[in-house]
């Protein structure tokens, strides 16, 4: 079990990376050069809440998988 | 454990504790059970898909502001107390709410009306921020081992009490007056009515001892100096900050919010049923699930958390498209048979007192079904005298409403129950779950911020990102349907649902790898 969360690692950053990518580039920076007022507030949410703690966070979880940080000790 | 109390006086501080946390569910929650009419009052009218989402963010801000402020009390609550911080917590939401009920309208003072609602709803988000943590953790900290999970359910519960209190209030004092007068003034009465529960809460919470572990650790001079760097800056600790938030509170976060906002949403806005109707469906459904939270606590004592919460948040995944496939068409007067020979409408043509030389041609539809559903249709067209300024959008305004028959009613009571009890799975043992992730000196800090984003952030967005994902769907469908090609989209209205089921995909995979079934351990 522990080489499975190991590997996983390299999903989570994929994951991590991919939600990145698909937040800015498909969702913020559209929103931002869009003329109607009411999508500023989704745009910035999006670019400086959400793509912080999802690529940040995943990606980190990701390293510290690889890092064999979360292995169990029963094993 | 030498420090718990015995069982009797266990339930007197879930009594005191469960209280206050419950006014501030009920606080933070009658704002977005007010949405609509609040996007009328305080945002600039015009079009009202705009001032829906103008709330709606106004509602995220509400969500987006509560891990800071699960860091700022969470900080103060392992340095001072979990007592005094939950304290603060409670005056800060109690005030900010009554003051919202306060604000005079856009009308009145113009923009300063949707700004000062903004800063109320931001400091109504700090304090939830830090309220959970510390009543969680103070819960636990007071019960015995075998018992958490029971014990702390209790706390989950407050949650969905408070939203079907918000439901409640709201529904009642719409039954004492006209639908004009509650749209005038009588909306203010659930933010005024929270002052005096704040203040029956607030004299309960002063009598209150403070956590005996907490008091143990602060005696030996064990607490924290600084919580925020223990918490997130030693990688040994922010590894299960980073667990509880992918592993565990994400997916219950979006799970708790299609099961209870979500639905509500769709019924009111995709089935256009009634209002008063629509909060009935989802109070029922809430009285009947609520008592789950503590079954599924009690279990997780037994058998563990972690698959209780993952088996809720699986089940969740794979039956949400069928749920609400059942919700439409047992709600939606589309799904319907008509009887045509009972349909009336009636147009009538009034000169636009605000615009001189306009009018405003009326049409209301009223449509009876096979089933017994009654449903109006109000269509209001401005006509110009001035044919340069026609804009057949703009001009143009529908108002749908559904009088759903009993079969179809219960049937939505039903469903949205099943949701329901998915929230109970994965909510209920998850204040248990999170408390003994993480030792005394900075318990409430580690414990807040994962909680608050999961739930704050996750959850708190998920009515704004599924309205776009259906919004666009629809759009799609409608651009496809002018050219006259085939719809992409066969039920748009589904749509809006990948948003919970990515997230508590990717939340289930993470946590049936990654988490353990075996800490139960909160005394370190």
């Amino acid at each position: 079990m522990n080489t499975v969360k190991k590997i996983a690692g390299i999903l989570w950053i994929a994951i991590g990376i991919y939600a990145g990518y698909i937040l800015i580039v498909t969702q913020a920076i559209p929103k931002f050069s869009s003329p109607k007022p009411e999508d500023l507030i989704p745009a910035i949410i999006y670019a400086f809440v959400l793509t912080p703690i999802i690529v940040g966070g995943l990606v980190t979880f990701g390293i510290y998988a690889l890092q064999n940080q979360y292995d169990s000790t029963e094993e | 454990m030498n420090n718990t109390k015995s069982e009797k006086g266990i339930a007197g501080v879930i009594a005191a504790s469960s209280l206050g946390t419950l006014i501030e569910w009920y606080d933070f929650y009658i704002f977005g059970s007010l949405a609509t009419i609040i996007a009328t009052k305080f945002f600039p009218s015009g079009n009202p898909t705009a001032a829906l989402l103008s709330t709606l963010a106004t509602f995220a801000a509400g969500f987006v502001v509560r891990p800071f402020g699960a860091l700022f009390f969470g900080r103060l609550g392992d340095i001072i107390g979990r007592k005094y911080t939950f304290l603060v917590t409670l005056v800060l939401m109690g005030v900010s709410t009554f003051l919202i009920g306060c604000i005079p309208s856009y009308e009145k003072i113009g923009f300063l009306a949707p700004i000062l609602v903004l800063l109320l709803r931001l400091l109504q988000g700090l304090a939830l921020g830090g309220e959970y943590g510390g009543a969680a953790t103070y819960v636990a900290e007071h019960s015995p081992e075998h018992k958490r999970g029971f014990w702390t359910s209790w706390i989950q519960t407050t949650a969905t009490v408070g939203l079907f209190l918000s439901l409640l209030v709201i529904v009642t004092t719409k039954g004492m007056m006209s639908k004009e007068a509650f749209a005038d003034w009588g909306w203010r009465v659930p933010f005024w009515i929270s002052i005096v529960m704040v203040g029956i809460s607030i004299v309960i919470r002063m009598k209150m001892k403070e956590s005996p572990l907490f008091q143990k650790a602060k005696d030996e001079g064990k607490t924290s100096k600084n919580p925020l760097k223990e918490s997130f800056g030693n990688k040994l600790n922010f590894k299960f900050v980073l667990l509880a938030l992918f592993g565990a509170t994400m997916g219950q976060g979006v799970v708790w919010y299609t099961g209870q906002f979500y639905a509500l949403n769709f019924i009111q806005n995709t089935l256009n049923v009634d209002i008063t109707q629509a909060s009935n469906i989802l109070m029922i459904a809430l009285a009947m699930g609520t008592p789950f939270f503590i079954v599924f606590g009690a279990l997780s004592d037994k058998i563990g958390r972690k698959w209780i919460m993952l088996i809720g948040m699986l089940i969740a995944i794979v039956s949400y498209r069928t749920i609400y496939t059942k919700m439409y068409d047992s709600g939606s007067v589309k799904a319907k048979t008509e009887i045509a020979a009972n349909t009336k409408a009636t147009t009538t043509t009034v000169a636009d007192a605000k615009n001189v030389g306009d009018s405003i041609r009326t049409t209301i539809t009223n449509k009876e079904y096979t089933d017994g559903t009654k449903y109006v249709e109000t269509k209001k067209v401005n006509i110009h005298a001035d044919l340069t300024k026609a804009d057949e959008k703009k001009d143009t305004k529908i108002d749908k409403v559904a009088n759903l028959d009993n079969g179809s009613f219960w049937s939505l009571v039903w469903l949205v129950f099943i949701q329901v009890i998915f929230v109970t799975m994965v909510y209920g043992p998850i204040a248990a779950f999170l408390v003994e992730m993480f030792p005394i000196r900075i318990r409430y800090t580690s414990m807040s911020l994962p909680y608050h984003i999961g739930n704050g952030i996750f959850g708190g967005l998920l009515p704004t990102i599924a309205l776009f994902l259906s919004t666009k769907a629809g759009q799609v469908n409608e651009v496809a349907a002018k050219a006259g090609t085939a719809l992409p989209y066969d039920k748009p209205y589904l749509e809006g649902l990948w948003y919970p089921i990515i997230i508590a995909g990717v939340c289930f995979v993470i946590g049936a790898l990654y988490i353990s079934n075996k800490d139960r351990n909160v005394n370190d």
